[in-house]
C-alpha cells in the first residue's frame, strides 16, 4: 500500500452478520473520507455502489488490495463471501466487533439453531405460525426455485473462518479509529499480521474519570444504570455501575462512559488476553469485600447476566465459543 | 500445534476416561499431594496437574482454556480460607469461582466439572477422595468435547438448516 | 500464540530432557524407557535420555555434559516432585554455564509411580506431563535470583527448655536473641516435673541454671507475660510486634523480695495455683514458682481487690515501699522488633481426661493427672514432695493408667511418646515416697531410647505390677468387702487371660501430649503449616526436621510432635544450628517468582492495588500508572490473575508459560 507504486490501491467493503453501522462509521469519517477515496480505488462495496458477487468472481487472486469486511459469518453466503473475498484480496481487515470477535449477532451462540428458529418463526409474539413453516434453503414453485442461504449452528468471528491479516475494532469503530488503522495501512511499514488497530492499553487509559477512581474500589452491590443516578464525574465502577473499560481495549476515547453509560467492552480485549469476560470477572469479583461465601454470592447475583456482560461484544471470539450444545446433533453425508 | 483428535482406546466403547486439569498451590493442595504420594495412597490416574504458587494466580482464563482444549474437568486445590501462604489469595480464588461458575452455568458446562478444594498440607487423603469423586462425576457426565477443532473442519460437520 | 523458536537458527531452543528411574520407584510403574522414546519425538528435543539417579553426582553430571556437547538451553527432568530436587537440578544447569530457571521439573514419581498403579495408564500421564514441561520450558527466561541482606537476630517464641535451649545457643554464638513467653516466667512444663527419666535426675536441677542463665545473658532479651501479635517480612527479614500484657508490676524495679506478697491483704491464697495445676492456693499478688525467671511478681486482676473494687489498703504498695514497683496503671505496651529467622518452640498440653469420662477423673478426687502427680512429688510442690491424697491419707495402693488420650480412636491416635516412660518414672517415685503396691495398666511398653529400656527393667526388679490391657473403667462400686472405699480398675490381663478388679487408693492417669489449643492461630500468624492432628509441619520428616515451608521460620521441641527432652533440646539445638547457617551467610537468595507491571501497556485502573496484602503495589500519580514494589512482592501471582488487561506478569508463571502447560498436558495424540 505505498504511494509509489503507479496504482491506487484497490479497496473493498463488504458487510455480513452485522447492523450496518460500521459502514455507517466509515461515511461518518465526513470530509477525511475525501483524502481516502483520492488514495484508493473502491472496487466493491455493494452498500454504497452497484457492484455484484460476479464482479469479484472475475477478479484475479490477490488483485484487491485491502477488503475491509465487517459482520459475523453465521450462513452460507456469508462465509462464501468471506472465502471469496479472502482470496482475491492481499490484506484482510476485519472491520468492527461483529468481524473480530463475534459481536452483537454472536450472542447467538448461547442458543441452539433449532430452538432459535422455533423462537423466530414458529413462536413469535406478533404472528401466528401453525403450520410451523421454516424457511428452506432450496423451494420450488411452479417451476421456478428459489435459493437462501443456510443458517451455520455456530456464529464465528471472521477468523475462525478465513485468515484476517488485520482488526479495526469497535461496535461501531469511531471514526478516529478507522481513519488512523487506514493511515496505518497506507503507511510505508505495516504491522505484525494479527494486529488489532488501536492502542493496547485498557480504556481506563483515556477515560476523563480516572483520577476519580478510588485506589480501593470494592463492591458490596452492582448496579445498572437506570435504578440510580449517576454522577457524572465520578468513575463508574466507582458507583457500583459495572464498567468494562478495565478489561477493553482503548481507542474510542470512552465515548460511553462521556455519555455518562459504563463501557460495554465494544474493543475487545488487549492483545494480552485471550478472553475478555474471564479477565473482567476476576478483576470485579476479586474487589467484593467480603469473604463470607453467602455473602459474595450475593453481590456477584447483583450482575444480571454475566455472559450477557462479560462477552457482549466477543462470545464467538471467546475461549468457549458458544454455549455447549445440550446434545449433538449427527453430521449431514455433505453439503 | 500438535493434533488434538482423541486417541483410539478414548473413542471406542472402553469406559470414559475423563481428562481433568488441576491447579494446586505451591504450599497446600501441592504439598498434600506430594504426601499422598509418599504415604503411597492410590488415586485416578485421570489428573494432570499444574503448579502455582497460590491458588490466587489461577486466572479464569485458565480455566475456560483448560474446557477449550480439551479437559473435561478443572480442579482447583488450595489452602483453607484463612491459611493461604499469601495471606488471602485464596479468598480471591474462592470470589473468582463464584462468579465464573455462573459463566459455565450459563455455557452449558455441568456444575460437576469445576471444582475448588481446600486442602491443606497435610490432608493427603483429601487429595485421594477428591479427586476420585471428581474423576467419577465427570466419567459420569461424559466428555465435554469442547476442544479446538480446526474450525474448518467443523464447519463440514455442522448441520445446515 | 507465543513466537517459539525452532530447532535451527542461533536462537533455536533445544531441550534435554531426562527420566529418572528412582531405582524402582519409578521405573517400577512407569515405563521410563517408552517415556524418553516419546519425549525424543516432541518438537524442540535435541536429547532424551533415561538414568537410575538422575540426582545422583553422575546423573547431574551427564546434564551438564549433554549442555556442552549438545548446545542444550532448556532442560527437563521427570523425577520426583520439584520441592525436592528442584534446587539440585538448577544447580546442575548453573554449573554448565545454563540460567537455572531454564529448568522445569516433571513430578511423576509422588504425583505418578507413587500414586497409581496401572503402568499404562501411569505412562501415559507421565507423557501428558512430559509434553507439558516440554512445551513451557521453551518459553522459560533466564531469571535472577535476588539477594536481600539478612538481620542477625533470632526471634524464639515459647521459653520451655526448646526455647530456652535454642536462645541460649545462638546468644552463645553471639547473636542477639529475643526470648518471648506468654506466661510470667520461662521454664514450661519441665519446670514442673520432679525428676527426669530414666536418669532420675532433678529436673530443676538441669533447668534453673539455663534458665537464670536466659534471664542474664546479654545477647538475649527475654521478654515474659508477651506475646507475638503481628508478623510480617521474610526470610533475613521478618518484622514481629510483641505485646507486653501488664503485670502491674514494673520489671525494672521488682528486685524480686517478695515482700509485697506477704503484705497482700489476703492472708491466704484463694485462687488456685496454675503452676501447681490447682492442688494448692495463692494470692492475687505471686511468684508462680521460687525458680521463676524473670524474679518479677505479678498481680492477677481478676482476683486482685483493688481491681475488683478501688477500695483495698494497698498493703503490697506498703510493703514495696519506695522501689515504688506496683503499678495498678499498667497498660499493655508493645515493641517492634526486627529478626532475621524466627523458632517457634511453643510445646505442648496435656490431654483433658474429662474427655474420657470412663477413667473417672474429676468425679473422684483421688483420680490424679500424671502432671498433678509431678507436683505432689515436688519438694517445691503443694505437699512439699508428700505423695498424700486430697484427705491428706497416704496411699498404699496405687493404679496408673497409660495412654489416656493416646492411641486412642476416640480421641488422639497418637503415640504420646514420652508417657511410658514417665508412667515408669512415676511409679519408681511413688513407691520410693510411699511404699505403695503400685500398678501399671499398659497396652505396649515402649521404651526405645538410650537407657530407657534398662530403667523397665530396673522397675520390674522393683516389685512394680505391669498389667497388660487396657482398663475398661474406674469407679467405686465395691462388690466385695475389699474393694470398699477404694477406686476399682477393671482391665483385661491380656497376658492372663481374663478381666481383673484391682482396688487402689490412687489412680494416676498417664495423660497423652496434644498440640497447643492455640496452635493453629499460631502457625497462621507464622504462616506454616500444621499436620492433620495439629501439630506445626516440618519441611521433611526425615531430613529437615525442624524447618517449615516458610524459610526462616524454624520449629523445635513438642510443638512439632510428643517427644521428650533429650529431643526437644536436639531439635532446639539443630534449629539454632539452622538459623544460624541462615544468618550467618549475611545474605539470602529469594526466589524470583516477582510479579511486575508491564508499563507502558498498563492502564492504570487500579485494580490490582489493593489485591496485594503486602502493600507491595503503588500508584505512581505522575505516571498514572501501577508500580510494584519487587522487595515486598512476595510471588503469589494474585494480581496477575486479577488484572483486566493481562498487564501484570509473573516471573516464571507467565500467563504465556501456563498456557503452554495447559494445552500440553490436554494435547494428546
Amino acid at each position: 500500500m505505498s504511494d509509489k507504486s503507479p496504482d491506487k490501491p484497490k479497496v473493498a467493503f463488504y458487510w455480513c452478520a452485522s447492523c450496518g453501522g460500521c459502514e455507517e462509521a466509515v461515511v461518518d469519517l465526513a470530509e477525511a473520507i475525501l483524502d481516502v477515496v483520492a488514495k484508493v480505488d473502491i472496487v466493491f462495496w455493494p452498500v454504497a455502489m452497484d457492484f455484484k458477487r460476479k464482479d469479484v468472481e472475475s477478479m484475479a487472486d490477490g488483485s484487491i488490495t485491502a477488503t475491509f469486511l465487517n459482520g459475523a459469518i453465521r450462513t452460507s453466503e456469508q462465509e462464501s463471501m468471506a472465502r471469496l473475498l479472502r482470496s482475491k484480496s492481499q490484506l484482510l481487515v476485519a472491520l468492527g466487533a461483529c468481524s473480530h470477535l463475534g459481536g452483537i449477532p454472536g450472542l447467538a451462540n448461547l442458543f441452539d439453531r433449532a430452538s432459535l428458529m422455533q423462537e423466530v418463526y414458529v413462536h413469535p409474539p406478533s404472528t401466528i405460525n401453525a403450520e410451523g413453516t421454516l424457511p428452506q434453503t432450496h423451494y420450488q414453485d411452479n417451476g421456478h426455485s428459489v435459493e437462501l442461504p443456510a443458517l451455520h449452528e455456530t456464529v464465528r468471528s471472521l477468523d475462525q473462518v478465513v485468515d484476517v491479516d488485520y482488526y479495526i475494532p469497535g461496535c461501531p469503530p469511531t471514526p478516529k479509529t478507522f481513519l488512523a488503522a487506514v493511515q496505518i495501512l497506507l503507511g510505508s511499514e505495516l504491522p505484525v499480521k494479527g494486529t488489532v488497530l488501536a492502542p493496547d492499553c485498557a480504556l481506563c487509559d483515556e477515560c476523563p474519570r480516572k483520577d476519580t477512581k478510588p485506589e480501593k474500589p470494592v463492591f458490596t452491590e452492582f448496579k445498572r444504570p437506570q435504578q440510580m443516578l449517576v454522577d457524572e464525574e465520578k468513575c463508574l465502577l466507582a458507583q457500583g455501575l459495572l464498567c468494562m473499560g478495565p478489561g477493553t481495549r482503548s481507542g474510542c476515547e470512552a465515548l460511553c462512559v462521556r455519555g455518562n453509560m459504563p463501557c460495554s467492552g465494544c474493543y475487545g480485549p488487549t492483545s494480552r488476553v485471550r478472553d475478555q469476560g474471564a479477565k473482567i470477572l476476576s478483576c470485579l469479583a476479586s474487589l467484593v469485600e467480603s469473604k463470607d461465601e453467602a455473602e459474595i454470592d450475593r453481590v456477584l447475583s447483583t450482575i444480571p447476566d454475566p455472559v450477557g456482560t462479560f462477552y457482549r461484544y466477543g462470545l464467538p471470539g471467546s475461549l468457549l465459543r458458544r454455549k455447549k450444545p445440550g446434545v449433538r446433533q449427527a453430521p449431514l453425508p455433505s453439503r | 500445534m500438535l493434533s488434538r483428535q482423541p486417541s483410539a482406546s478414548e473413542t471406542s466403547q472402553a469406559k470414559f476416561e475423563p481428562r481433568i486439569v488441576a491447579f494446586f498451590c505451591n504450599w497446600c493442595t501441592y504439598l498434600a499431594a506430594d504426601l499422598a504420594g509418599t504415604s503411597r495412597m492410590k488415586y485416578a490416574p485421570n489428573v494432570r496437574v499444574v503448579r502455582l504458587m497460590c491458588s490466587g494466580r489461577v486466572d479464569p482464563q485458565f480455566v475456560l482454556d483448560a474446557f477449550a482444549h480439551g479437559a473435561d474437568g478443572v480442579f482447583i486445590g488450595g489452602c483453607h480460607p484463612g491459611d493461604c501462604h499469601y495471606q488471602e489469595g485464596n479468598y480471591k480464588t474462592l470470589k473468582r469461582y463464584h462468579l465464573l461458575k455462573r459463566v459455565l452455568k450459563e455455557m452449558g458446562i455441568e456444575e460437576d466439572r469445576f471444582r475448588l478444594e481446600w486442602i491443606s498440607a497435610a490432608e493427603a487423603d483429601r487429595v485421594r477422595t477428591a479427586i476420585n469423586q471428581m474423576v467419577e462425576k465427570v466419567r459420569d457426565l461424559g466428555p465435554l468435547n469442547l476442544e479446538l477443532k480446526d474450525l474448518e473442519n467443523a464447519y463440514a460437520e455442522e448441520v445446515l438448516v | 500464540m507465543p513466537e517459539i523458536s525452532q530447532l535451527s537458527g542461533p536462537e533455536a531452543v533445544r531441550v534435554g530432557f531426562y527420566v529418572c528411574h528412582c531405582g524402582t520407584n519409578i521405573a517400577g510403574t512407569v515405563d521410563v524407557k517408552a517415556l524418553a522414546g516419546y519425549a525424543a519425538s516432541l518438537p524442540r528435543v535435541a536429547v532424551s535420555r533415561e538414568y537410575k539417579y538422575m540426582c545422583s553426582d553422575p546423573g547431574q553430571a551427564l546434564i551438564e555434559q549433554d549442555i556442552a556437547d549438545h548446545k542444550l538451553n532448556r532442560v527437563v527432568v521427570a523425577s520426583c516432585s520439584p520441592l525436592l530436587h528442584e534446587a539440585t537440578f538448577r544447580r546442575a544447569l548453573g554449573r554448565a554455564g545454563l540460567n537455572p530457571f531454564l529448568l522445569q521439573m516433571v513430578n511423576i514419581r509422588e504425583h505418578v509411580s507413587w500414586v497409581h498403579l496401572d503402568k499404562k495408564a501411569a505412562t501415559e500421564k507421565a507423557q501428558d506431563l512430559v509434553r507439558a514441561a516440554v512445551q513451557r520450558v521453551a518459553l522459560h527466561k533466564p531469571l535472577q535470583k535476588r539477594r536481600v541482606d539478612i538481620n542477625p537476630s533470632v526471634l524464639v517464641v515459647g521459653g520451655g527448655i526448646a526455647g530456652i535451649h535454642a536462645a541460649l545457643t545462638l546468644a552463645e554464638a553471639g547473636k542477639q536473641v529475643y526470648l518471648v513467653e506468654r506466661e510470667p516466667t520461662i521454664g514450661g512444663h519441665m519446670a514442673m516435673f520432679d525428676k527426669t527419666f530414666p536418669t532420675l535426675d532433678c529436673a530443676a536441677c538441669i533447668l534453673t541454671p539455663k534458665m537464670t542463665a536466659v534471664g542474664s545473658h546479654p545477647n538475649i532479651k527475654l521478654w515474659t507475660y508477651s506475646e507475638v501479635v503481628k508478623v510480617d517480612g521474610y526470610v533475613g527479614n521478618y518484622k514481629a510486634q510483641v505485646k507486653h500484657k501488664p503485670r502491674y508490676v514494673i520489671d525494672d524495679l521488682c528486685i524480686g523480695c517478695q515482700e509485697c506478697i506477704a503484705a497482700c491483704v489476703y492472708k491466704e491464697g484463694k485462687t488456685p495455683d496454675e503452676f501447681n495445676l490447682g492442688l494448692s492456693m495463692r494470692k492475687p499478688i505471686y511468684l508462680p514458682f521460687p525458680q521463676a525467671v524473670p524474679q518479677k511478681v505479678v498481680i492477677d486482676r481478676d482476683t486482685c481487690i483493688e481491681f475488683k473494687s478501688g477500695k483495698c489498703k494497698k498493703t503490697c504498695v506498703e510493703a514495696c515501699g519506695d522501689r515504688l514497683a506496683i503499678d495498678f496503671k499498667q497498660k499493655e505496651t508493645f515493641d517492634e522488633i526486627e529478626i532475621g529467622a524466627i523458632i517457634l518452640a511453643t510445646g505442648f498440653k496435656t490431654f483433658a481426661p474429662e474427655r474420657n469420662p470412663y477413667c473417672g477423673y474429676g468425679r473422684y478426687p483421688n483420680v490424679y493427672t500424671s502432671l498433678e502427680v509431678e507436683r505432689l512429688i515436688n519438694a517445691s510442690g503443694p505437699t512439699a514432695g508428700e505423695v498424700i491424697l486430697r484427705d491428706g491419707k497416704k496411699p498404699a495402693s496405687v493404679g496408673i493408667i497409660h495412654c489416656i488420650g493416646s492411641r486412642d480412636a476416640n480421641t488422639n491416635r497418637w503415640c504420646s511418646k514420652v508417657c511410658c516412660m514417665y508412667s515408669l518414672k512415676l511409679a519408681h517415685l511413688i513407691k520410693e515416697h510411699t511404699g505403695a503396691e503400685v500398678f501399671n495398666f499398659y497396652i505396649d511398653m515402649r521404651t526405645p531410647g538410650k537407657g530407657y529400656e534398662e530403667f523397665y527393667d530396673r522397675l520390674l526388679d522393683e516389685g512394680v505390677h505391669f498389667v497388660r490391657g487396657r482398663v475398661a473403667e474406674v469407679s467405686d462400686w465395691a462388690v466385695h468387702p475389699s474393694e470398699e472405699g477404694k477406686l476399682v480398675i477393671r482391665a483385661e490381663d491380656t497376658l492372663a487371660g481374663f478381666v481383673r478388679r484391682i482396688p487402689v487408693d490412687m489412680v494416676v492417669l498417664s495423660v497423652g501430649l496434644e498440640p497447643q489449643s492455640d496452635a493453629q492461630d499460631v502457625r497462621r500468624l507464622f504462616n506454616i503449616s500444621c499436620a492433620s492432628e495439629g501439630w506445626f509441619l516440618e519441611r521433611h520428616p526425615k531430613l529437615a526436621p525442624v524447618s517449615t515451608f516458610t524459610e526462616g521460620v524454624y520449629i523445635a521441641g513438642a510443638c512439632q510432635g510428643p517427644k521428650d527432652i533429650p529431643d526437644s533440646v536436639a531439635q532446639a539445638g539443630a534449629a539454632a544450628a539452622e538459623a544460624l547457617a541462615l544468618i550467618d551467610a549475611k545474605s539470602v537468595e529469594l526466589e524470583p517468582y516477582t510479579a511486575s507491571i508491564l508499563e507502558e501497556e498498563c492502564s492504570g485502573c487500579k485494580s490490582c492495588i489493593s489485591l496485594c496484602p503486602y502493600q507491595a503495589i503503588a500508584f505512581i500519580e505522575e505516571k498514572k500508572k501501577a508500580y510494584i514494589n519487587e522487595v515486598l512482592c512476595k510471588g503469589c501471582g494474585t494480581c496477575v490473575a486479577g488484572c483486566p488487561s493481562g498487564s501484570i506478569k509473573q516471573n516464571f508463571f507467565e500467563d504465556e508459560e501456563i498456557f503452554e502447560e495447559i494445552e500440553g498436558v490436554l494435547a494428546y495424540a
